[in-house]
């Protein structure tokens, strides 16, 4: 039963994923990548890991696409359907560009394909009560004190920046 | 959390409360502007200090960083760095009257990106450093939001990083996965006890790891962006980014590779030469081409990471010290350069072609000698650190029996005189358009002395830094 | 469970291949983004599957220092188009010439 709802949760995320990157119309690609992260989170509670699954929504399909939508709003931004999205891009870095990223993907895939099929062996994944809150809340702020500072001021950097590059006068 | 673990990282902490203190006198009724840069020196100046006065040594943080020679060695590099390029940027940020506190404050953050990417001993600290110092670039060089380049710079710098971070963290998740941890001794004892779950996924995992090390340190073919953002961003940030990510990009590399690799990833070498014989190809033969001299600087600092590339290959204690060595050199004359280019732009970054520099010995004899003196060590003619850092680097690398990549290197340190040399010859031997002497503000004269002291000074006595480097690439092994 | 954990692994390096081609293919700024993030979340997938593989706690306190590197990112990446906007009047990376050559 889980099995079947991850699949099915997967082929919504692969799906939503995949209309993103084809579509031109960016409202459209805002609303399906909401979608394909839900998807995401649904699979994260599959996994057990209920802390990261509850951070899926509130800050990915919550926080940063809601960002997302608002600045396709704010911007009206046109779509590109005018020009078919694909050998368009052959025209950005030229056709050699195009002809480069496809042969990289391919290894890419080739690698990573391998290295998952190197996974075969230990096949299943055991169960184990590791994602509740109050274990990673414990890891955080324990071991993992000083990358939880350095997070905070990566977040002030990004405040201070935002307000000073998006600010009309200052 | 104890008191050793603040202790080992209280030069970090002194410039985080300047930086915070900066954006605090920002926001006061009337900020003193003119004084800012006077804070972030005083805070980058005490950082300096703390770092002899207040020596660590060991892992700390729970085993988050580790503290040794080779950390002081780059802190040391990254604090000069920064106080180099805040001075550089006061004559520039005044004169286009865009003197800010956000300014220092982000130069200050992402120093301290830079010190943990080096201090790092978990993958977890390196990213977030990494992304400290990126994040901080990002803004810094779409720090002009009313010029239309600086913005494009800016993003296209945001989104070609963005999607190299893509990679990066791609690999440590497919190591994580491999061994089971992300601290750089566990995968380590991981690999070396064959408890990792599989070779291919490590393997794969390092793979991803270095292409997002390349597009940091922009090798060929992951430098797409740097001529346009070198191009774009203001001139000083120019001067900060063409030095400070490159610099921590390979400290981090090397600490990687030698701590947690133990130099075992020859599945990868391969792929490595290569790329370390088309950055250096690519890079040169392009700036060739150039004209305007901060794109030739961004191509001559692409060839540049090549040949420091060969020495991250070689993987020996030699190769190592050779690394530090060269950093040490380019960092510093590189600052040096745009520093100088700096001063010679004119209103709406004009003056920026190679015309711009004819007669400049007759114009200012002095000015005009440091930047031929840059050029002679960036081009490796002795007896400049220029030329030290390439001997070391070329002979561990022969050592090695990597002849074919030196000849290759050589082949191109002789084609890269002939660009390095135009600008000279524009100086010395060409009619200056007028014969106005060029305005040399007081806060430069600091950065050109290091230059010179550096390009000249270490070329002739070079055991000062030679034992240094060889301390700090020996606390690796 | 009984999901393997190469079929996850397989799903992440799917959906991280998706958002390059996305990076690599496509013009909007806005949409580039986006498949960037598509990136970032094939990462916390794999994290997440190692880490319950693995057992350690480890792999979501990463994904947790992703996911605030991501909205950091984000939040500058908007800003600036915000400020280009201001500019150039456009989020179209093909009108952003003035560096090509």
């Amino acid at each position: 039963m889980t099995a079947s709802l991850f699949y099915l949760f997967a082929v919504g995320l692969l799906g939503a994923s995949l209309f993103v990157v084809l579509n031109p119309n960016p409202m459209y690609s805002v609303v399906a990548l909401v979608f394909g992260f839900a998807n995401l989170a649904a699979i994260y509670f599959l996994l057990e890991a209920y802390f990261i699954g509850a951070l899926q929504v509130l800050v990915y399909a919550g926080a940063i696409m809601v960002l997302f939508l608002f600045v396709v709003m704010l911007l009206n931004v046109q779509s590109d359907a005018d020009h078919p999205s694909l050998p368009r891009v052959f025209r950005i870095g030229s056709w050699w560009f195009g002809a480069l990223a496809l042969v990289f993907i391919g290894l890419f895939l080739l690698l990573v394909g391998r290295s998952a099929l190197a996974l075969l062996a230990p096949s299943e994944v055991p169960p184990t009560q590791i994602g509740s809150v109050s274990q990673v809340g414990e890891a955080l702020f324990t071991r993992y004190l000083l990358p939880f500072e350095l997070a905070s001021l990566l977040l002030t950097v990004a405040l201070i920046g935002t307000v000073f590059l998006a600010k009309k006068k200052i | 959390m104890n008191a050793a673990d603040i202790l080992s990282t209280l030069p970090e902490l002194v410039l985080t409360v300047t930086a915070l203190g900066l954006l605090l006198l920002e926001v006061m009724g009337k900020p003193p502007r003119a004084r800012f840069v006077w804070v972030a020196l005083g805070g980058v100046g005490l950082a300096l200090g703390l770092e002899f006065a207040v020596p660590s040594e060991g892992q700390f943080y729970a085993g988050m960083i580790s503290v040794d020679l080779f950390t002081r060695f780059f802190n040391v590099l990254f604090l000069t760095t920064a106080a180099g390029s805040l001075l550089i940027s006061v004559p520039y940020l005044r004169r286009t009257l865009e003197e800010r506190g956000e300014y220092y404050a982000l130069t200050l953050f992402a120093t301290v990106g830079m010190m943990f990417m080096a201090k790092a001993h978990d993958l977890t600290i390196t990213f977030l450093g990494l992304e400290l110092l990126s994040v901080s670039l990002y803004i810094l060089v779409a720090f002009y939001r009313n010029r239309v380049r600086s913005n494009e710079a800016g993003l296209k710098y945001l989104l070609l990083g963005a999607f190299s971070t893509g990679f990066f963290l791609f690999g440590i998740a497919l190591i994580y996965g491999s061994t089971g941890t992300t601290h750089y001794d566990g995968i380590r004892l991981a690999i070396g006890s064959g408890e990792q779950l599989s070779m291919a996924l490590t393997v794969t995992g390092f793979g991803l790891l270095i292409i997002g090390f390349a597009f940091k340190v922009a090798l060929v073919p992951f430098h797409m962006y740097a001529p346009d953002v070198y191009e774009g961003a203001p001139t000083p940030i120019t001067a900060f980014v063409s030095t400070g990510p490159k610099v921590a990009g390979f400290a981090a590399f090397l600490k990687v590779i030698a701590t947690a690799f133990a130099f075992t990833t020859q599945h990868w070498w391969g792929i490595l030469w290569i790329l370390a014989a088309i950055t250096m190809t690519v890079g040169n033969i392009t700036a060739l081409r150039q004209d305007n001299l901060k794109r030739m600087l961004a191509f001559s600092g692409v060839a540049h990471a090549g040949y420091l590339a060969i020495a991250i290959m070689v993987g020996s204690a030699d190769s190592a010290f050779a690394l530090l060595f060269y950093l040490a050199a380019y960092a510093i004359t590189t600052l040096g350069a745009f520093g100088i280019v700096s001063l010679i732009e004119g209103e709406d970054e004009s003056g920026l072609d190679m015309d711009s520099y004819r007669g400049l010995a007759r114009r200012s004899p002095y000015l005009a000698g440091v930047f031929a003196l840059i050029m002679l060590s960036l081009a490796g003619f002795p007896p400049t650190a220029g030329f030290l850092g390439k001997f070391f680097i070329f002979s561990a690398a022969i050592d090695e029996g990597y002849t074919w990549l030196v000849i290759i290197a050589v082949v191109n340190s002789l084609i890269s005189v002939y660009y390095y040399l135009r600008p000279v010859v524009a100086m010395y031997m060409q009619e200056p358009a007028d014969e106005s002497a060029v305005a040399v503000p007081a806060f430069i004269v600091p950065v050109l002395l290091l230059v010179v002291l550096v390009a000249l000074g270490l070329g002739l006595f070079p055991m000062s830094l030679v034992k240094n480097s060889i301390a700090a690439a020996g606390s690796l092994f | 469970m009984v999901v393997p954990l190469h079929h996850i692994i397989a799903i992440s390096g799917l959906l991280f291949t998706i958002g390059v081609v996305g990076v690599l293919f496509r013009r909007s700024a806005i949409i580039v983004f986006m498949s960037v993030e598509i990136m970032l979340n094939a990462v916390n997938l794999a994290f997440v599957a190692f880490s319950r593989y693995h057992g350690s706690v480890d792999g979501q306190v990463f994904v947790f220092f992703i996911m605030t590197l991501a909205a950091a990112e984000v939040a500058v990446g908007l800003a600036i188009i915000i400020a280009l906007y201001r500019n150039l009047r456009t989020a179209d990376l093909s009108e952003i010439h003035e560096l090509k050559h």
